[in-house]
């Protein structure tokens, strides 16, 4: 079902997943910029949560992260992150 | 209460709401860093039930919380074994595994496997935690060097030191089909999972969105 989401179902989707993550409000999160600090900038968003956060979206968008795509610049930043959802997601 | 009880593993301890009633439910808890994000609700889907007329017993796992057991000495088999020991020692009628708990969860109680999540799911999850921790601080670790190291030695996963035992048991722990049990999905309780937050949380609507499915189940 989530075959065809386009690129701002899944701005929507990661961002959901961080309210979930980190117990934010929707106005909060909707105020993530592309510049706002992720992993390293968030103290409690500690190896632990990150590790949650990347499951949840594989199987939220039904893709596969390898341990190996993962670095701290793809974690550094939520325009980051994103950018790399999507491109994993085609 | 706290009530200590003599398992396999040593006097161990549990939480317990006993009133000696006929509905007896044995919980067993989430594991590891989830085990911390969803003690609260864990506890308050308990006091529900002991709300609702019907009894619960939450023990330790041997090497975790309270126990005085070593983690490092524990396997699935001498985690099941003790799940199957406070089933009787309890008395339980009915059985409520939390996440991956649903992997030691003896098969003739009937009862519920709350967002069940097999063995191999939990580790690979602790796996990618330790490489993304570790290439934090510029250490370049795999997947497939950690688990060989695991299976030889044990490992070191988010802070819980697991023997080569367990490792070699969660690579290959599937959640096996349970007739008596009934799946609740995390979408049954609304909202997302506890264990994915950050810091440990609590939503009193979680705990009564899951005790409501147990007491009607039970009572009705």
């Amino acid at each position: 079902m989530h075959r065809h989401a386009a690129a701002t179902d899944i701005d929507a989707m990661l961002r959901q997943v961080l309210r979930d993550v980190l117990g934010l409000s929707a106005e909060r999160v909707a105020d993530f910029t592309p510049e706002t600090g992720l992993f390293g900038h968030l103290p409690e968003l500690d190896s632990m949560a990150v590790a949650g956060l990347l499951t949840e979206v594989e199987d939220r968008i039904g893709i596969v992260i390898e341990d190996d795509e993962v670095d701290g610049e793809m974690l550094e930043s939520y325009g980051a992150l994103l950018a790399f959802v999507q491109a994993k997601r085609g | 209460m706290i009530a200590a009880w003599p398992s396999p593993a040593g006097e161990e301890y549990a939480l317990s709401f006993d009133r000696g009633r006929a509905h007896r439910v044995l919980v067993l808890p989430a594991w590891f860093d989830e085990s911390n994000k969803l003690r609260r609700f864990t506890c308050e889907v308990m006091r529900r039930l002991d709300g609702a007329g019907i009894d619960s017993f939450l023990p330790d796992l041997p090497g975790c919380n309270e126990s005085q057991a070593r983690l490092e000495e524990q396997s699935l088999a001498s985690w099941r074994t003790e799940a199957a020991e406070a089933s009787a020692y309890f008395a339980a009628t009915h059985l409520l595994a939390l996440r991956a708990a649903a992997t030691i969860a003896p098969d003739e109680l009937a009862g519920w496997r709350y967002a069940p999540l097999a063995g191999t799911s939990q580790l690979r999850a602790l796996l990618r935690a330790r490489v993304i921790s570790s290439r934090e601080a510029g250490r370049d670790e795999n997947r497939d060097a950690l688990l060989a190291e695991g299976r030889a030695r044990g490992l070191e996963l988010g802070g819980y030191r697991l023997g080569a035992a367990m490792i070699a048991d969660l690579e290959s722990a599937e959640l096996a089909p349970a007739p008596r049990q009934r799946d609740i999905a995390q979408g049954d309780l609304g909202g997302a999972g506890l264990w994915l937050r950050a810091e440990p949380d609590h939503d009193p609507r979680q705990a009564d969105a899951l005790a409501a499915i147990i007491a009607m189940d039970l009572l009705a």
